[in-house]
Formats: C-alpha cells, sequence, structure tokens
C-alpha cells in the first residue's frame, strides 16, 4: 500500500519535468512508467483509485485506459492459453517474471532520488509548487459543494477552495497561478572527448532575466567544474554533461535564484546591494536575499595534480 | 580578498536564523557534491559535517554500507571533508536523516 500511496507524491513532479521543459523524450519516459505503475497496480486490484488520482495529474487518461485494455487482453489470453501449452507457457512466465524484476529495480531506484528530492522540497520552503497544486485540486474536486446533500455545515477550508474556485473560475488572470513557467530546453552538444558546449545559455539567461555571467556561475559551482565562453557566447563547460543533468541544474538555480518565493512567480530582478544579492518580485513587489554563489570543497582529480606537477 | 571571505560569513547567519528554532545545528549546511573525474567516474564529497561526529568512522561506515572507497580531507575553511567514490549522493543523505544526524531541509545535494 505504500507503494500506491508514492504514486501520487510521484507523478507531478514527472509533470513538472516536462512542463519545464517540453522535450519530447521526457513525455516518453513519464508514459512508459505510468503504463508500468498501471501493469502494476492491477494484480493487487487497486487499479481505479489509481487511475483517477492519474486523471487529475495528467491528461493521458485515454492511453492509460488503453494500456490497461491491453494488459487485461494479455493476461486472458495467457490463461486460455495455460492449457494446452503448459510449458511453453512456463518458459514465457520466466521470461515475463525477469523482465518485471529488471523494471522495478530500475523504478525503484529512481523512484528514491525522486522521491527524496520531493520530500527535500516540502521540508525545505515548499518550493514544490506542482505537487501542492496537484493535491489541492484533488481536494477540491472531493470537497466540492458535498454539504448541500447533507445537513452539516460547511467548514472553513471547504469554503475557502469554494473561494478560491469561483476566484479561478471568474477572472482568470487574477490568480493567474496556472500560467506555467516554461523555458527552452538547453541545448548540449559534445565538443571533442571532454568538452561539453551549452549552446543557447544567453537566451535561457535572458528569459529568466539574469545576468548570462552569474548563470554560469553557478553552473560551475554545481557541477564542479570550469569553462569558458566562446565567441559565438556559447559556453563551454569541461566535462561530459547530458542535456538532462544541465536540465537539473538549471531547475535547482530557477528554485533557488529565480522564482519569488512568495508567489511563486518567476519574474524577478536580481540586483546587488551592499554586496548582498536580492531578488525583487515583478509581479508582487516583494524583495528577498540569496546566497551568493559559493563554489565548495572541490576534490583533487588526477588532473589537478598532473597540472600542479607541471608548474 | 581575505576580507571578502570574512564578510561572507556574517552573511551566513542569515541561514541560520531560520533554523535558530531547531537550535541543534550551528554549523549550518551540509552539501553534498558531485564532480566527474575521468570517463564515467565521479567522486562524491561532503561537506560540512558536525563537529561532533567523528567523521572517520562515519566514514568507515559509509565504506562499508555503500560498497566504496573514501577518505577524510581536511580543509582549512570548510574542516573536514569526506570524499567517496562514485555517486553516494543519495544514499549519504538518506543516511543522515535516518541517523538523526541532520534534518532534510539542512542538507543540500548539489549537482546534476
Amino acid at each position: 500500500m505504500s507503494d500506491n500511496e508514492r504514486d501520487p507524491i510521484q507523478d507531478p513532479i514527472e509533470d513538472e519535468e516536462e512542463l519545464d521543459f517540453s522535450s519530447l523524450k521526457k513525455k516518453k519516459k513519464s508514459k512508459k512508467k505510468v503504463d508500468f505503475e498501471d501493469e502494476l497496480e492491477q494484480p493487487s486490484g487497486t487499479a481505479t483509485p489509481e487511475n483517477e488520482v492519474n486523471e487529475d495529474a495528467d491528461e493521458e487518461d485515454p492511453e492509460q485506459m488503453f494500456a490497461d485494455l491491453k494488459m487485461k487482453k494479455k493476461k486472458k489470453k495467457t490463461k486460455t492459453e495455460d492449457a494446452p501449452e503448459a510449458a511453453e507457457e512456463g518458459a514465457a512466465a520466466g521470461d515475463e517474471d525477469l523482465d518485471f524484476g529488471e523494471l522495478k529495480k530500475k523504478k525503484k531506484k529512481k523512484k528514491n532520488m525522486a522521491e527524496f528530492e520531493a520530500e527535500l522540497g516540502d521540508n525545505g520552503d515548499g518550493e514544490d509548487v506542482f505537487t501542492g497544486e496537484a493535491t489541492e485540486t484533488a481536494k477540491a474536486k472531493d470537497g466540492e459543494e458535498s454539504w448541500l446533500n447533507s445537513d452539516r455545515d460547511y467548514t472553513y477550508s471547504e469554503l475557502l477552495s469554494r473561494a478560491f474556485k469561483t476566484l479561478r473560475q471568474n477572472n482568470p488572470e487574477l490568480a493567474g497561478e496556472k500560467k506555467r513557467y516554461t523555458i527552452v530546453p538547453p541545448s548540449i552538444h559534445r565538443e571533442g572527448n571532454k568538452k561539453t558546449i551549452f549552446a543557447n545559455v544567453a537566451d535561457i539567461a535572458k528569459r529568466m532575466h539574469r545576468n548570462p555571467e552569474h548563470v554560469i556561475q553557478f553552473l560551475f559551482a554545481e557541477l564542479g567544474t570550469s569553462g569558458s565562453v566562446d565567441g559565438a557566447q556559447r559556453l563551454i563547460i569541461k566535462g561530459r554533461f547530458q542535456q538532462k543533468q544541465i536540465e537539473n541544474v538549471l531547475r535547482h538555480y530557477i528554485v533557488d535564484y529565480v522564482t519569488c518565493k512568495t508567489c511563486k512567480s518567476p519574474d524577478t530582478i536580481l540586483h546587488k546591494d551592499n554586496r548582498l544579492y536580492f531578488v525583487q518580485c515583478e509581479a508582487c513587489g516583494s524583495s528577498r536575499s540569496v546566497t551568493a554563489i559559493k563554489t565548495g570543497f572541490k576534490a583533487q582529480t588526477k588532473e589537478d595534480r598532473r597540472a600542479a606537477k607541471r608548474v | 580578498m581575505s576580507d571578502l571571505q570574512d564578510l561572507n560569513a556574517p552573511y551566513d547567519p542569515f541561514a541560520d536564523v531560520g533554523e535558530d528554532d531547531n537550535g541543534a545545528q550551528p554549523t549550518g549546511y551540509i552539501h553534498i557534491r558531485i564532480q566527474q573525474r575521468n570517463g564515467r567516474k565521479t567522486v562524491t564529497t561532503l561537506q560540512g559535517l558536525p563537529k561532533e561526529y567523528d567523521a572517520k568512522k562515519i566514514l568507515k561506515k559509509f565504506k562499508k554500507d555503500f560498497a566504496c572507497n573514501g577518505t577524510v580531507v581536511e580543509v582549512e575553511e570548510m574542516g573536514q571533508v569526506l570524499q567517496l567514490s562514485g555517486d553516494q549522493r543519495i544514499k549519504i543523505a538518506e543516511f543522515l536523516v535516518s541517523e538523526d544526524i541532520a534534518k532534510k531541509s539542512d542538507i543540500k545535494i548539489h549537482g546534476f
């Protein structure tokens, strides 16, 4: 059952990934995962609640249902075939089992990371906008004027959600937290064997209203490497990095230095005052201080030692 | 430059203000970083372990649990830093939380 409880938490995170950088790869991945979850859920007979949750979470429901149907069909087939070809079936089942085991392992590993990060986020500053929203909407649906059918009084939370709902319906631009913040995916190429080119740093920094240098400084501090900017304003990073990894770092940057903690708006400006950095929100006017980027401890690598020797 | 660092030091208490209520963490954040080595190999570094814990013993436990190598490095500004081979970030964080060495909100995981 604990697995089941975790899944709703997990899904919004996947969503977040999709939404931030609308890359096709991600979508495919998450879809696959969802399908697999259904597979897992079926034997225990809890497929329906899981599906409902997913309905709220993302709009790929029809496909999921298809996946469900497929699975059912498959199972039936295997059952009917069971009698005549017992030996073959056994082998097939063995194969399936193997697959399952592998998939399960992978899933668990990934989940751990995502889950931990999610919990970190929740505990930290409540920065995970998306998870919060998802559960909220789900709750709102449940509690939607349920007091009308009964004698009881409405509770505060019910009224609150109702108020917010009507507010949202009547003037969506006012309660416009639905507007997603999107950024072009970073375009990452490999230069030679050991260097990575991040071609659109300048563009991304511009979209975030940040100084590219600040973004670059953060990237280097987080990745624990160094690099340079070439003539075409592309960033050359030492070391091999994949697009996904850079995306992750950028996401952290956005959480730490771009979004307003008060209203979650990404429309902010970073300025320096008395050697301290402040983020001022353009939407709500609040301002907060952010920590300067600090490179932490850097482990000495073979190359460092070699470089030290050369001098 | 030394002036600069001194100025940075009083900046840190800003982070500590929020942590005043738990009191047990005067050292602030625990940073877990990852760094690329040659090829697809990586090192994980753990910085900011509270002083009351014996770094060597913790390292020993890490090495045994995560089946990896590691050392304790002394750095002037940051005290003792643990280095472990491979990407052990999540495992370290989980360990620290489960052993009540640090709170989840005090742990910062860096890197990709």
